[in-house]
């Protein structure tokens, strides 16, 4: 997605749609940005609810679908909705931890049309010793790479980093190399959902993060054109927030599982807005005219610092999530920027991060994302964010 | 990368690009995982027309037909450098 928002200048169509199929997934990451309270959503779309959004998404101007989810796989119907996505002219994309795609369903994948697979490393933490030693992992990776190149697709990686995995960078980059990636997004952790629970055994140290950027950039230099390694910083060590999304409401459309549309795809955590469901709605009615997606549209909507701030534009104020996690107001400036009254949430965040995990006492368990986790997590909402 | 295209050259768009209309945008896009590129008017007028079966030379001549004006050669081949570059087309 990184792509997408610094070669998109124009602002205004829904360009990307996040399909959403599913939160069911075989796994269970510690930092997954699906809703901590997933487990109690509402039913699923069903087939014709999502090949209805999939024709009026691309009336509204979408071009790039992400199928996604939970494991997008998970859904029997995939296939059906692939097909009528490329027919439609979209560019299709498939998210997936590579679990459950077998020879037959990469063919049929195919013949529905799919344009590109994006394969993430099935590193839960749970099966991180397991990732790091190359074995079931491995093998895994190796077969759904294989049924990948042999079907002809582009093959992008993406791996989540964090604080116990990030060590194991060059390791990470060779198991791309090896089975012939033409992409590794080295992404690091965003602090959303699960990954926000779990932020003081996830958030690296800045010695991690610049010995991580060192090694990237030498693989960069030694491998030239053979795999192009994107590096996504994480935002508690800048001073100035992203673009989140590229603005609110201006590129990005994402369909939950039971149909919530929303900017973002953790948009849902604000829980004072009411967000249109697709199945009372029409996109077109959706992106243009609901309330929820007019909401942070514009700079009428911004407070000190942001309001008078002259790098409004740049930044548009950073991110509406972390606003409201970290300050407890979604309309506040994303406290990433060091002109944030509550930028100290960061600092303390970041200065703990520097202390050696031998030296740490109390650290929190690890919280997997598994139902259980989840419905305990939706009826103790204090336990949500962490302020 | 190897050097800018002749006149007699065929190129074509490169691999896992795809080029298409976009009629809500009313532009020519390169689609790519998970990415988009909108081209300026005449970025899509040069690019809809390498098929790899034309020259540089054809594309040329059909764009001052369609344009009514000549001396595009400079023009066709300057942006051939800057989409060569940016891995969108190929020889």
């Amino acid at each position: 997605m990184s792509d997408m928002k610094s070669s998109v200048g124009q602002a205004g169509l829904p360009l990307w749609l996040l399909a959403e199929l599913t939160y069911r997934c075989p796994l269970h990451c510690v930092f997954c940005y699906n809703p901590v309270d997933y487990a109690t959503t509402g039913p699923e779309l069903s087939t014709q609810d999502w090949l209805r959004v999939l024709r009026e998404a691309r009336a509204a101007g979408s071009v790039q679908c992400g199928f996604s989810g939970g494991e997008p796989l998970v859904r029997e119907d995939l296939e059906e909705l692939v097909a009528e996505a490329h027919r439609l002219g979209f560019y299709t994309n498939l998210l997936t931890s590579g679990v459950g795609l077998t020879k037959e369903r990469a063919t049929a994948l195919k013949q529905a049309g799919l344009d590109h697979i994006q394969l993430s490393f099935q590193d839960s933490t749970r099966e991180l010793n397991d990732f790091l030693s190359h074995t079931k992992t491995f093998d895994l990776k190796r077969r759904t790479a294989g049924l990948i190149k042999a079907h002809g697709w582009p093959m992008v990686m993406n791996c989540v980093i964090h604080r116990l995995n990030i060590d194991y960078i060059a390791q990470i980059i060779d198991l791309a190399v090896e089975l012939g990636a033409e992409y590794l997004e080295l992404a690091n952790n965003q602090y959303y959902s699960w990954a926000q629970l779990n932020r003081e055994a996830l958030l690296p140290s800045r010695e991690q993060l610049e010995r991580a950027e060192r090694i990237t950039n030498e693989y960069r230099e030694k491998l030239g054109d053979r795999i192009r390694i994107f590096f996504v910083v994480p935002d508690y060590y800048e001073t100035r927030p992203k673009k989140c999304m590229n603005g609110w409401g201006n590129v990005f459309l994402t369909v939950t599982p039971d149909g919530s549309a929303l900017p973002c795809h953790t948009a849902k955590m604000i829980k004072n807005v009411e967000f249109p469901n697709v199945r009372h709605m029409s996109v077109d009615y959706i992106w243009n005219h609901s309330d929820g997606f007019n909401l942070f549209r514009g700079f009428e909507w911004m407070k000190d610092p942001c309001r008078s701030c002259p790098e409004k534009e740049k930044d548009l104020g950073g991110c509406r999530c972390q606003a409201l996690m970290l300050t407890g107001d979604a309309a506040n400036a994303d406290p990433v920027c060091a002109k944030s009254a509550h930028h100290a949430v960061i600092e303390q965040a970041v200065a703990q991060a520097q202390v050696p995990d031998a030296q740490r006492v109390n650290v929190k368990p690890l919280v997997f994302r598994d139902p259980k986790a989840s419905r305990e997590l939706a009826a103790a909402p204090a336990l949500q964010g962490q302020r | 990368m190897s050097d800018a295209f002749r006149l007699d050259a065929c190129p074509r768009v490169a691999g896992h690009f795809r080029l298409q209309w976009e009629e809500v945008q009313k532009a020519w896009v390169l689609l790519y995982p998970e990415g988009m590129v909108k081209l300026n008017g005449s970025a899509g007028e040069i690019m809809h027309r390498l098929d790899g079966v034309k020259t540089v030379q054809n594309v040329v001549e059909e764009l001052e037909r369609a344009f009514n004006t000549t001396g595009l050669a400079g023009d066709v081949l300057d942006f051939l450098v800057i989409a060569q570059r940016q891995g969108w087309v190929r020889g």
